[in-house]
């Protein structure tokens, strides 16, 4: 099956003006760095990192709401990087995103029903009732009460206005959603009501998920296959099962074993945090594995030479210098 | 005596829409060295507990309805705000969520963990520097003299909060109230920074307050755990009971709710509903609005915090019909 999604050679810098008053220098801040990502139509792709390490850029890139430095975006057999804005309009009813924080995403001067529909007129509905009604199909589908239509967002909870912001992503039936941190700005008791209604409509509508997260317990739930980021780079990507049973790059490893444990009778304590020290600046990132600084098993080949991608088991790839380099190993 | 006594603590908010009730019943111990793990969600009344027993709430709007805050033997509810001043520090330290808000972004680290030194010490500028070196040093912080000179901005998040632990602890506190003091942090920083703070219990013999909404952090550090809900206690109990049998069905939600790494399941168990608002909390019990096992009876009168086993209380009219 041909990928729904697929980029090449990814990358995102800024220009950034760093230093003090008097001696300001302009540096470039690495944000992703050569990324390649396939999606396949109907899987959810789970892409975790820290902080910092361009995840959420890159799911603005591989949609286009942010312009790619260099490399390509081919969406449904069609590459987009380079599209003008009347072929692009039509690429993006087939991808759209919802965002982390339900508030800042909704204008609060417009009522529930006008946010859902503004999507369908700009691309070319009319204000009548068959655009209405499928409106309140939509927030029917995202459990929304019909007399939601009227109000304004501050009226409702933050597990409400991230349905609503759900209901706005899907009113176009696309194929791609972005999910960007979609349930962290949510109470607890709340997010598993989120994540159930995205595996819902996930099954409803034959959508494919970026869903993007740092909350390494919520996308071994809802992804099909995870992909890890750190400093701009995807280090390790693989089949859920694969990647959280037995993960192959030390990051990975690390960040699993960062996971605070479910039950008090796992604690280890004096076994030390997993990983020492801060993740580096994008604006210098470490040369060779960038991760080396960080490594407990970083080897002198670390320090100069970027690893590529290996094959560390069937749909299993990390980049790290410790795997053998044949694939057929 | 307990280090930390609190009875029947209650505090009200003045809004626009009236006088709110933020937290009521509130009653609970710490002993030396212990560990004692505050859970809830957004508008539990955690924090408020925090800064009640801090002596920071802004009066007004914030109000003390009633109850004691018993620490050494006197009540914390009644000392004026000079013993108060001299009290935090050496006898309660507090850390907070966002460390960069919490430290001054004008004055170097060094200068700021100097001046609480010297807040409640007199000592030379030399033997503050010192004692200020010390303190970093113990925090994990890498070459910490020449740190001292840095301001908050030239530091990582995981630093500055190491900073932030490093000016509370600076002055040996008998109790530390640490307010989320991981949730703006990564997981590989959140590893580190629990690990740092039961390493200084050992180490300096203090009692922590932690307070959280992950059971997560609860189950990695505390001796007990005390959950709230909409400004009440529901459940009280040793760490390993609560999380091995659970009696109230909020804190039952609590634990099967959020999907961990080490089990599989098509759907997650979620908790219907939201959190109530403070001005608008339904009658009887805060949580029958949202709970499966709800029965009429459950929002007629508030359940009270019934004692199952001796050191195990939950606030549930149905604790034994469930089972």
């Amino acid at each position: 099956m041909p990928a729904l999604l697929e980029a090449i050679g990814l990358k995102k810098h800024f220009d950034v003006e760093a230093g003090g008053f008097f001696r300001r220098t302009q540096s470039v801040l690495r944000a992703v760095d050569g990324v390649d990502l396939t999606i396949q139509p109907g899987e959810t792709l789970g892409l975790v990192g820290e902080s910092g390490c361009g995840k959420s850029t890159l799911g603005r890139l591989l949609i286009r709401l942010i312009p790619a430095t260099a490399g390509q975006v081919v969406f449904d057999g069609q590459e987009i990087t380079r599209l003008g804005a009347n072929r692009l309009r039509a690429v993006r009813k087939g991808m759209q995103i919802v965002f982390q924080d339900p508030f800042g995403a909704l204008n609060p001067r417009m009522p529930v029903e006008e946010t859902i529909l503004e999507p369908l007129l700009i691309h070319g509905s009319r204000r009548n009732d068959e655009s209405r009604a499928a409106v309140a199909k939509m927030l029917d589908m995202v459990g929304l009460p019909n007399s939601a239509r009227t109000r304004f967002p501050h009226e409702f909870s933050g597990g409400q206005r991230q349905r609503i912001g759900i209901a706005r992503a899907l009113i176009l039936r696309p194929k791609l959603v972005v999910c960007d941190e979609p349930v962290s700005a949510l109470d607890v008791s709340v997010q598993a009501q989120i994540v159930n209604l995205l595996s819902d409509l996930q099954g409803e509508l034959g959508l494919t998920y970026l869903f993007i997260a740092h909350d390494l317990g919520v996308v071994k739930h809802i992804s099909t296959r995870v992909a890890v980021m750190y400093l701009g780079k995807v280090v390790e990507v693989a089949d859920k099962r694969s990647l959280y049973a037995r993960p192959s790059h030390p990051y990975t490893r690390a960040l699993l074993a960062s996971v605070p444990v479910t039950h008090p009778s796992q604690r280890k304590r004096g076994a030390g945090a997993p990983l020492r020290g801060d993740i580096p600046t994008a604006l210098a990132p470490p040369a060779g594995c960038r991760f080396h600084t960080r490594c407990p098993h970083v080897m002198p080949v670390c320090r100069i030479q970027e690893p590529a991608m290996r094959q560390a088991a069937e749909g299993h790839e990390a980049a790290c210098h410790l795997l053998p380099t044949d694939p057929s190993v | 005596m307990s280090l930390l006594e609190v009875r029947d603590l209650a505090t009200s908010f003045r809004t626009s829409s009236g006088e709110v009730t933020a937290i009521e019943d509130v009653s609970f111990t710490l002993e030396k060295g212990e560990i004692l793990g505050i859970v809830g969600e957004s508008g539990s009344g955690k924090s408020v507990t925090a800064l009640a027993i801090m002596g920071l709430l802004p009066r007004p709007p914030a109000r003390i309805l009633g109850g004691t805050i018993n620490f050494e033997g006197q009540d914390l509810l009644k000392l004026s705000d000079r013993s108060m001043q001299r009290l935090r520090g050496p006898g309660i330290a507090m850390v907070f969520q966002e460390p960069m808000t919490s430290l001054n972004p004008v004055f170097t680290i060094g200068e700021q963990i100097m001046e609480t030194i010297q807040a409640h010490e007199d000592l030379s500028q030399r033997a503050r520097f010192a004692r200020a070196v010390e303190m970093l040093d113990k925090v994990g912080i890498p070459s910490a003299s020449a740190r001292m000179t840095d301001y908050p901005h030239q530091l990582s998040g995981g630093q500055r909060q190491r900073v932030m632990l490093a000016m509370a602890l600076v002055c040996r506190p008998r109790i530390l109230i640490a307010d989320e003091p991981t949730t703006a942090l990564d997981v590989t920083i959140q590893a580190q920074i629990l690990e740092l703070l039961m390493d200084l219990r050992d180490e300096l013999g203090m009692a922590i307050l932690m307070i959280t909404h992950n059971m997560g952090v609860i189950a990695e550090t505390a001796d007990r755990v005390m959950v709230m809900y909409a400004g009440r206690m529901v459940e009280q109990a040793p760490v390993t009971r609560l999380f091995d049998r659970p009696l109230h069905p909020y804190t039952r939600g609590l634990l099967s709710c959020v999907p961990t790494l080490d089990q599989d399941q098509d759907r997650l168990v979620a908790i219907p509903g939201s959190l109530p608002e403070p001005s608008n909390r339904p009658p009887g019990c805060r949580f029958s609005a949202r709970c499966v096992h709800a029965i009429p009876a459950c929002s007629q009168a508030l359940p009270p915090l019934e004692a199952f086993e001796p050191n195990h209380q939950a606030a549930c009219i149905r604790v034994r019909e469930l089972g």
